[in-house]
């Protein structure tokens, strides 16, 4: 397992992800591309890591939930769509580009 | 017994065509149809508030009128759906004349409604529910802006009481979006509505297929293999122990697999474990995701606890208004040049005194899809998209925002084009503002009547 370390690994070669938002909080579900990953996942891809990544957003505070049956992480970013939805100035208004934006990040 | 339930619809806007192409390509016995985003009853509010007939998904109309042929030849077919957003009543008039005009005039549509709480606000304020913000617990005495639409999700027993009474096509408002599975599934299997773990194996299903596409290869990231042209949308084959298998219809474009299926099961949750619902509370974390058969994925395992006494409303309340521009600027200095743009744009609308609430700017192109997240825009950048947005409680001043795209065609610099489309319309804010109802204080009504009589 040392060789992973060496080389940067993208969340995207572990896992597919996939955002969305609940009120003026978004998800990111993630799910592992097979057992190995999810371990690694499981250590590495960690709540501090996902809210320092999502900092410049404005991103400070969220949970991560495992769902182990599917391989799967849940994350939930609190107030994580510059005012909600109907209220958000961005482009990506409801968080749709997260998913995407996590699997770009290196671990 | 198995029963076929197929999503051709997973909000308002989505594709006309996809209801018609599943009932033709796939034997169901349910079609349900899901239009109510989270915000969309505000906007179905302010349409009501225009002309009191109107306020529901009209996209359900042509929907219907090309599921007439197969309303014809396939006895079994029944639709339940949501489309009846802020005024289910009048959205079942409006389909009873398609029905009737097509011969369907014996067709009985069930109408379930009682989900509005706009009309009781002050009344469920006086039997004792400060309906408090969820997210910062704030009551609602203490909002100042005006409320524009609160809606309870109801659940699957007036939906499952309508098709008792023998509706073949049910029409709601606002109901929880797994319930709109539920109900069928009841009906059908003769649960009683203590039976939660296969309530929630019916929530699972449902939830699955409400995104349609979704569940079915849509917004996939490995989407390269995957013909999307022709998506499939995702069909439920439901036992009457709560499992499923998800499919689609054969020779459809997409994809079920376990991770289409995995991906969609965490799409738009909180924990994991309280899936919660009018029906039931769902655990997710039970659940088995299972490779069936190509395109057929088993579902098992769901399990369920009572539901909460407390049913969600989702309220939304004016909260200004928004506009957004955008110019395309090109050449090598581009992003430079569209950073000048946008300085230019604020200090006009400064010099005529209008200092805004909220602003934001954008260079899509630039990496500010997600502002922040690249820190520089990338080398050998030769286009950018300049994109400017305000929220601000005065219209005018909004207004005003609109206009200080078009003057850049002649008095800016060199390099931009599409001002003729940059100007924005000026578009209310509805915020959102959940909050909970006890159910016991809620009434939700059930009629049914043929659509002969629906005039």
């Amino acid at each position: 397992m040392n060789a992973d370390r060496a080389k940067p690994t993208r969340v995207g070669d572990l896992a597919l992800a996939r955002s969305g938002d609940k009120g003026n909080h978004a998800n990111i579900g993630v799910i592992a591309r097979d057992a190995a990953a999810y371990e690694r996942l499981l250590r590495d891809l960690t709540i501090e890591r996902v809210l320092e990544y999502f900092a410049p957003l404005g991103v400070v505070d969220g949970v991560r939930f495992e769902v182990p049956l599917v391989e799967g992480l849940n994350f939930l970013l609190f107030d994580a769509l510059g005012g909600g939805a109907s209220r958000s100035l961005r482009i990506d208004t409801q968080g749709k580009l997260l998913g995407t934006a996590l699997m770009e990040m290196e671990l | 017994m198995t029963i076929r339930i197929g999503n051709g619809a997973g909000f308002w806007g989505d594709n006309l065509d996809a209801p018609r192409r599943l009932v033709e390509s796939s034997r169901l016995d349910y079609l349900t149809l899901e239009y109510l985003a989270e915000l969309t009853l505000s906007i179905l509010a302010r349409l009501r508030e225009k002309d009191p007939t109107a306020g529901y998904a009209h996209d359900f109309l042509p929907v219907l009128k090309s599921l007439v042929p197969a309303l014809k030849s396939q006895p079994q077919l029944k639709i339940v759906t949501n489309a009846g957003g802020m005024n289910p009543a009048s959205c079942a008039m409006a389909a009873a004349a398609i029905l009737r005009e097509a011969g369907l005039g014996d067709t009985v549509i069930g109408v379930v409604s009682g989900d509005d709480l706009l009309p009781r606000m002050a009344e469920l304020q006086a039997a004792g529910c400060p309906l408090e913000n969820l997210d910062d617990g704030r009551p609602l005495a203490e909002l100042k802006q005006p409320i524009v639409s609160a809606n309870a999700y109801l659940g699957a027993q007036p939906i499952a009481e309508a098709l008792a009474h023998g509706a073949r096509i049910v029409i709601t408002g606002r109901v929880a979006d797994a319930s709109l599975t539920v109900g069928p599934a009841v009906h059908e299997f003769r649960w009683s509505w203590d039976e939660w773990n296969k309530l929630a194996g019916a929530s699972v299903a449902g939830h699955l297929i409400e995104c349609g596409a979704q569940a079915t290869g849509g917004y996939f990231s490995d989407w390269q293999p995957l013909d999307l042209t022709h998506v499939g949308y995702p069909i439920a084959e439901l036992e009457s122990d709560g499992s499923s298998t998800i499919t689609k219809p054969e020779g459809s474009g997409g994809a079920v697999t376990r991770d289409t299926v995995r991906l969609q099961l965490l799409y738009e949750i909180g924990n994991p474990r309280c899936y919660l619902t009018p029906d039931v509370n769902c655990d997710f974390t039970t659940v088995r995701v299972v490779e069936a058969g190509p395109d057929r994925v088993r579902v098992e395992h769901a399990t369920g606890a009572a539901a909460s006494s407390l049913y969600k409303v989702s309220l939304a309340y004016r909260d200004g208004f928004m506009a957004d521009g955008r110019l395309l600027v090109y050449g090598a200095d581009c992003a430079a040049k569209a950073r000048e743009c946008a300085r230019i744009i604020w200090a006009k609308l400064r010099q005529a005194g209008y200092e805004y609430d909220r602003s934001h700017v954008e260079l899509l192109g630039a990496g500010a899809g997600l502002p922040g997240l690249h820190a520089a825009p990338p080398a050998g950048l030769r286009e950018v998209v300049l994109r400017l947005a305000v929220h601000d409680a005065r219209r005018e001043a909004v207004e005003r925002f609109t206009r200080e795209f078009a003057p850049l065609a002649t008095s800016g610099p060199a390099g931009l084009a599409g001002y003729t489309q940059a100007r924005g319309e000026v578009r209310p804010v509805f915020a959102y503002w959940p909050t909970l109802v006890p159910a016991e204080l809620l009434r939700p009504s059930v009629d049914v009547s043929r659509a002969e009589e629906l005039r």
